[in-house]
């Protein structure tokens, strides 16, 4: 069977109250779901022996701004078994700007949700080291968020005295 | 070389002091090659032997500051790097010079952004600000060049790592032997 229609079809069968939307763009599918399902979905997908994502390519977020649910974090994987990429999608809103960490799945999602977290803000809950990734520990701001200048903020970032 | 010629016959040359300083100074700048992104190519590119920086007796790249006269500034430095930078520029021996090479370097660059620091002369003096991005390895000969110019102009006393004594003078006092 087509993967593209497997993979959504083992989804409603193994979480049946869970909601799945489905979309296939550009030859690219996308699953995004809520985000309370996060682990238990990538646990799946990962250990299911018919699919196989044994990778996290990456992992990022989009800052919509306005919007109700402000940021949507993004989940990309792959399966070296079918060579087959697939990209996960999960709301976060900026009242509660949280979502359980994968890193247990996948150990490389470790830095990378270190990473989201620095430029975007979201905490990712029983993350064992959410530190910042490339900003100073002190820096108190996300910069990929959009209230962000881009030019930063002036005396954010102490330089060493001429 | 020629020099010979003027020294056959009496092995002797007269000079002034500050001349003398000043050659051997310029003649023998080491490089402290601050590689940190793409300048770092050019930067290499002038050690090797179709441009050849031993010509101008640069040659002697040294990947510790503490033996280093000059600092090639090659790259973007990005404000966490900045501390790095600054910490290696001030464990270079005086006298010292840096040259800003590239875009980036200068002025930031085509990196108008929040983490990048839009030129480094506003944490270290800078003496030379050398356009391109990358510059031309001819380019950044030129700018040694022009770091020999200056190194040339300058009198052995005006150099900084003269001490300053008690009286805040800056000439230190010399146990001259005097010929009876």
């Amino acid at each position: 069977m087509d993967l593209k229609t497997l993979i959504p079809q083992k989804l409603k069968e193994k979480f049946p109250s869970a909601e799945f939307e489905v979309s296939d763009y550009r030859d690219e599918l996308t699953i995004k779901f809520d985000k309370k399902d996060i682990v238990e979905v990538c646990s799946f997908l990962k250990s299911d022996s018919e699919l196989e994502f044994i990778l996290c390519s990456d992992i990022t977020a989009v800052d919509w701004a306005t919007r109700k649910n402000r940021f949507t974090v993004v989940y990309n994987i792959f399966s070296n078994k079918h060579n087959f990429r697939l990209r996960l999608k999960s709301d976060v809103d900026e009242s509660d700007c949280k979502i359980d960490s994968v890193s247990s799945v996948w150990h490389a999602a470790n830095w990378q949700e270190r990473e989201t977290y620095d430029m975007y803000g979201i905490k990712f809950n029983n993350h064992p080291d959410l530190r910042r990734m490339y900003m100073p520990e002190e820096f108190e701001y996300h910069p990929l968020r959009k209230e962000f200048p881009l030019m930063g903020i002036p005396g954010s970032l102490p330089l060493p005295k001429k | 070389m020629g020099l010979e010629a003027y020294i056959k016959d009496t092995g002797f040359l007269t000079t002034q002091v500050n001349a003398i300083i000043a050659w051997a100074r310029k003649s023998s700048v080491w490089p402290m090659p601050m590689g940190i992104s793409c300048c770092a190519i050019e930067m290499m590119a002038v050690g090797d032997p179709k441009y050849d920086i031993a010509r101008f007796g640069s040659e002697v790249m040294r990947f510790t500051p503490r033996q280093c006269d000059l600092m090639i500034v090659a790259g973007t430095v990005t404000y966490k790097m900045a501390p790095v930078v600054r910490k290696i520029f001030d464990q270079m021996p005086e006298p010292k010079w840096v040259i800003a090479m590239g875009a980036c370097t200068s002025s930031g660059g085509m990196y108008r952004s929040y983490s990048v620091v839009q030129g480094i002369d506003q944490f270290l003096p800078v003496d030379i600000y050398l356009a391109g991005c990358p510059p031309r390895p001819d380019n950044l000969l030129n700018a040694l060049m022009k770091i020999q110019e200056k190194i040339g102009n300058t009198k052995a006393s005006q150099f900084q790592n003269v001490p300053l004594n008690e009286e805040g003078s800056k000439l230190p006092e010399l146990n001259v032997i005097q010929k009876n």
